[in-house]
């Protein structure tokens, strides 16, 4: 049976279940928490650090943060904004992004936080790293220029076996993703889907799909990321 | 083919076949075959029954682990900032010809591998090289071609060192390191008269609470950096929920120009190794864990004869002591090289067999550590304290030190001064009393905690070293008025930074690579007083990463703009500021000149 | 918007662009009855004039750098313009030509010149252009702001219509840009 406990969001006294993740806490609560490594269902891992709120005065990733009794959270002040606006503006700067030819645009949750921000230029230096293409796989097309390296493939995919195919590779501002080429050889259709779904940007990408959704409807055309939670 | 298979069969069976040995088991191998391959790495999924990605997620994260061949001889030479100090630029060359190729690359007959490496724990002996694991301190230009030559005439690494080993300990059978030692003052924790086992036979009279109450009652901290309350951290640990615990030494020691932890586990391995019996006694652990980084390999034989010998005076196994029940061992683990894994959580990940990334926290260690039990974490000399409080009291360990720093620190002084080694001193000397002490003259600045620390220029050199003023866990680098400050030490610390960050985090990833970009605009004289400001604002932005690395890995430039200020503005680009300073228009078109043959 | 105010004087140019940005101004459908009433264009491809003849409020540049004759171009404009705006993702950070940063040059003159599958015959004598008058080309496509400083960014491939008309509106009468979501696009 759960319990509740309660908290405080930005100044309002708030009820969740005891042990509930604060991002999902607030989305009920109708306060939308920025996120770009965290997805529904798997594990956490603070790696994008674009949800940090503040919780008794201190910096915690919010996907990482579970709700306690008498938390005091506050998930706007102009500094964590500026933050999150940041964190956007240097993966732009960090990776290859070039929105015009990729085939997640409208759909891609990293540009649709740019939007949401109104990042217009990276204001960190564009590093225009070398990185590759990978077409190898029979079902998949890894595009390291656009990875932001948030996990989400690696915590999400596994095999029938329970096996991982997605995994680092190096460390440092050199991580790669890389795809097993043994554990994802019999992935089907619906894996490899699920395997485009999970990644937050155009990095991981099914063979032959794409451009699918025409432009004003993709996802982010109309209305910002967020736009759906309401207070 | 049948050698990598029967070389990984019998290595994985030495650890039980178990997933979470994976460092062990990549480790010997490598000693084994000289290199991890892709080949290799697949034999060692297959026999673990793990995917090859997540062998290689290992390996790849480790800078000692490699994935082509090495040369026979593997030259690891150190490139921090003392290293530089000492003369390594020269070492380096007159390696390159020796052997007849650069670094990061193997000579052509297959004999000499160079390459680079971070701090390998020895700046009061540098320049210094890993040669196959063993130390080659104080190199010159003629040593390094001595030893590639002595390499082509078909020497062993034995062979190559000779015997003119180090002090103390150096010399031991086990050990026979060319290290020295350099303990330059001798304090009251760690190296007065010691005797094993004292200190564990006054424990066992003690309840664990009493054991505790006595930690808490000499409020010893944590000696890695961070400062926590030692007592503390193992109250929550003995309280934390779980029947298996573990007792976790860190003696990872990647911070520049700390050495003491070396030095420490040359002269004093029983004395940490008691400290974590006593841990585990608090805390009710069975097992420890004391894990040392992969540069001090050489001291494996020693530390797991000293193991071997504890036993054998039932101060490790069972009955420790003559207590019925109070079983406690540890076994030794060796990191892969990578800083973070000084990190504690990033130290367990590492010990589980996994990338060295730290974790999210909470939980703490203390609640889930190794494998998901409670884990203490201690440093090295923390551990030592703890001996000397259990044995001579609270009482007198207080009257060490400074009203909020109580007991001793041991300090790591290096570059440029006469006496670089150990000064083991109470907290609160000031950074002048070291400086005299090692005969440091015609000081520019002190680099105090290593570069996660601060660098501080003589208006603060009557500043104390504690954890109410300036803490440090050791790492004391004096830089002489004669060095280019900005060039020869915050430049090669934020190429540390940006070489050591695990990668997790999106700005500890990229700013520290895009801090480099800016700060070598700025050396090179065409950096603005905006790209100064700039360095200066993304602070803000590293101290939402996830651990102290990437928190901390602005320091020395931010530092260095706080105290140093003049010293940037002097290198600032004059000019027009409707233009880019760094954009050079000759450089940019060099490529096409030279592609159509005009260069 | 008096009708009595001074015309701002406006000059555009495109570097390594392909026009799409100059294009989308002119998507501004009637309203640029509006804005002619507004501004006055000095150099710009619009009313063909190659130099300029005065000093600009407001100078427009499409694409980024990637060969000499881009440089000097943005530097006059920089000298000759009050308010620089990068005008599309190609000015902003390299666009499509920056594709190329990821290769030194010469492969990239080799492929185009020598090697790639469309030469051929097409030039017998294996020669990389290299006339005097032709500009050279940089070793990357630089983005406008890493070579002068640049004062306003309008993203987008192009910009919507939409987008660079409430700019242009907003400098004019020295307003604060608040675009609407929809203008707003990277694509
Ligand atoms: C990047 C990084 C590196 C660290 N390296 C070390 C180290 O080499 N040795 C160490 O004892 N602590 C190190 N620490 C601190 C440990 O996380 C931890 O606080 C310490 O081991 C706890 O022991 P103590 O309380 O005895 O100091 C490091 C921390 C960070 C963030
Ligand atoms: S992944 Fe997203 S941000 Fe990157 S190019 Fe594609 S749409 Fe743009
Ligand atoms: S491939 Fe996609 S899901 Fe995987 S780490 Fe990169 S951005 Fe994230
Ligand atoms: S701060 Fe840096 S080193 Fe620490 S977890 Fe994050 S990325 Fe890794
Ligand atoms: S969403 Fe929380 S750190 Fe990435």
């Amino acid at each position: 049976m759960a319990s509740f406990v309660r908290f405080t969001l930005d100044g309002k006294t708030c009820l969740a279940e005891e042990g509930a993740q604060l991002v999902a806490a607030a989305r009920e609560a109708g306060v939308f928490i920025p996120t770009l490594c965290n997805y529904p269902g798997i594990p956490p891992k603070g790696a994008c650090r674009i949800c940090t709120v503040l919780v008794n005065g201190i910096p915690q990733t919010a996907c990482t943060t579970k709700v306690a009794e008498d938390m005091n959270v506050a998930t706007s002040t102009p500094e964590l904004e500026a933050f999150r606006k940041s964190v956007v503006e240097i993966l732009f700067a960090e990776g290859n992004h070039l929105c015009p030819s990729c085939e997640r645009s409208g759909n891609c949750e990293l540009q649709a936080l740019a939007y949401r921000y109104r990042v217009t230029v990276s204001s960190f230096p564009y590093l225009f790293p070398k990185r590759d293409v990978e077409a190898w796989h029979p079902k998949l097309v890894k595009d390291h220029n656009r990875c932001i390296q948030c996990k989400r493939c690696i915590r999400g995919i596994h095999n029938a076996e329970g096996h991982a195919i997605f995994a680092f590779g190096k460390r440092g501002d050199k991580v790669v993703i890389n795809i097993d080429p043994d554990t994802s050889k019999d992935i089907d259709d619906e894996l490899a889907q699920r395997a485009m779904d999970i990644c937050p940007v155009g990095a991981i990408l099914r063979k032959g799909k794409g451009f699918d959704v025409p432009i004003g409807r993709r996802t982010y055309d109309r209305a910002p990321i967020g736009s759906e939670v309401r207070p | 083919m049948p050698a990598i298979a029967q070389t990984v069969k019998q290595v994985v069976a030495r650890y039980g076949g178990d997933a979470t040995r994976l460092m062990d088991v990549l480790i010997d191998v490598q000693d084994e075959l000289g290199c991890l391959s892709h080949v290799t790495a697949a034999r060692i999924a297959d026999v673990l029954g793990i995917p090859q990605v997540d062998v290689e997620q290992t390996t790849s994260f480790y800078h000692f682990f490699a994935r082509e061949p090495r040369g026979k001889f593997a030259v690891y030479l150190n490139d921090s900032v003392v290293a530089e100090f000492c003369g390594r630029a020269e070492v380096a060359q007159a390696f390159e010809e020796a052997a007849g190729c650069k670094f990061g690359e193997v000579s052509a007959d297959g004999v000499v591998g160079l390459f680079h490496t971070a701090c390998i724990g020895m700046s009061d002996q540098e320049p210094a090289a890993l040669v196959n694991g063993q130390v080659f301190p104080k190199l010159t230009p003629e040593k390094a071609r001595e030893l590639v030559a002595g390499m082509r005439a078909g020497r062993t690494v034995e062979e190559l060192k000779g015997d003119q080993y180090g002090d103390g300990q150096n010399a031991h059978p086990e050990v026979r390191a060319l290290v020295h030692n350099h303990v330059r003052r001798r304090g009251v924790m760690v190296f007065d008269h010691y005797r094993p086992g004292e200190a564990l036979a006054k424990v066992v009279k003690m309840s664990s609470g009493e054991v505790i109450a006595a930690v808490k009652a000499a409020s010893v901290r944590g000696r890695g950096g961070a400062g926590f309350p030692t007592g503390m951290k193992w109250d929550f640990a003995r309280r934390a929920a779980g029947d298996v615990k573990y007792v976790f030494c860190n003696a990872d020691e990647g911070e520049p120009g700390t050495f003491k932890d070396r030095v420490i586990l040359t002269e004093r391995p029983q004395m940490v190794i008691e400290g974590m019996a006593i841990a585990a006694f608090a805390v009710g652990a069975r097992r420890g864990v004391l894990y040392v980084r992969h540069e001090y390999l050489y001291l494996r034989a020693y530390l797991e004869h000293v193991l071997a010998d504890l036993r054998a005076q039932g101060l490790l196994g069972t009955a420790i002591g003559g207590l019925a029940g109070f079983d406690f061992d540890v076994s030794l683990q060796f990191g892969g090289g990578a800083y973070v894994c000084g990190e504690e959580s990033a130290l367990i990940e590492s010990a589980e067999g996994k990338r060295g990334e730290p974790r999210d926290r909470p939980p703490f260690p203390v609640e889930k550590g190794y494998l998901q039990k409670p884990t203490v974490v201690n440093n090295v000399e923390t551990l030592c304290s703890a001996v000397q409080v259990l044995l001579k009291g609270p009482e007198w360990y207080n009257r060490l030190g400074t009203e909020k720093s109580k007991g001793t620190k041991v300090l790591c002084v290096s570059g440029d001064c006469d006496r670089p080694g150990i000064y083991e001193v109470e907290w609160g000397f000031s950074v002048n009393d070291i400086l005299k002490e090692a005969g440091a003259r015609d000081v520019q600045a002190v680099q105090v905690g290593g570069p996660s620390g601060a660098c501080i220029g003589p208006d603060e050199f009557n500043r104390v070293l504690a954890y109410e003023d300036l803490a440090t866990g050791g790492s004391f680098i004096v830089v002489g008025k004669h060095r280019d400050l900005l060039k020869d030490v915050v430049l090669n610390f934020a190429r540390f930074f940006r070489e050591e960050s695990c990668g997790s985090c999106v700005p500890c990833r990229a700013l520290t690579g895009m801090a480099q970009v800016v700060l070598e605009r700025i050396v090179a004289g065409k950096g603005t007083a905006e790209d100064v400001e700039r360095l200066r604002a993304w602070q803000k932005i590293m101290r939402n990463n996830r651990c102290g690395l990437g928190q901390t890995a602005l320091n020395p430039i931010v530092t260095t703009i706080q105290n140093f200020r003049p010293l940037y503005a002097a290198r600032l680009a004059p000019g027009d500021p409707r233009f880019v300073p760094s954009f050079d228009l000759a450089a940019a078109i060099r490529d096409y000149d030279a592609a159509v043959g005009k260069g | 918007m008096s009708a009595k105010a001074p015309k701002k004087i406006v000059a555009t140019t495109s570097l390594a662009g392909c026009f799409g940005c100059h294009m989308s101004l002119l998507d501004i459908d009637e309203r640029i009855l509006d804005l002619i009433e507004l501004v006055e264009f000095n150099k710009s491809p619009f009313d063909d004039i190659k130099t300029f003849t005065k000093e600009c409020d407001i100078g427009l540049i499409e694409g980024g750098c990637c060969n000499d004759e881009n440089v000097h171009v943005l530097t006059e404009f920089r000298k000759r313009c009050k308010v620089l705006v990068a005008v599309g993702e190609c000015a902003l950070m390299g666009g499509l030509p920056a594709l190329r940063n990821v290769l030194p040059l010469k492969e990239c003159l080799e492929e185009a010149y020598l090697n790639g599958p469309t030469v051929a015959d097409g030039n017998p004598d294996k020669i990389i252009p290299h006339d005097p008058d032709l500009p050279k080309i940089l070793n990357r496509v630089y983005p406008c702001h890493e070579v002068v400083k640049i004062d306003y960014f309008l993203p987008g491939c192009p910009p919507s219509a939409d987008l660079i008309w409430d700019a242009l509106v907003a400098l004019v009468t020295g307003q604060e840009l608040d675009p609407s979501y929809r203008s707003f696009k990277f694509d």
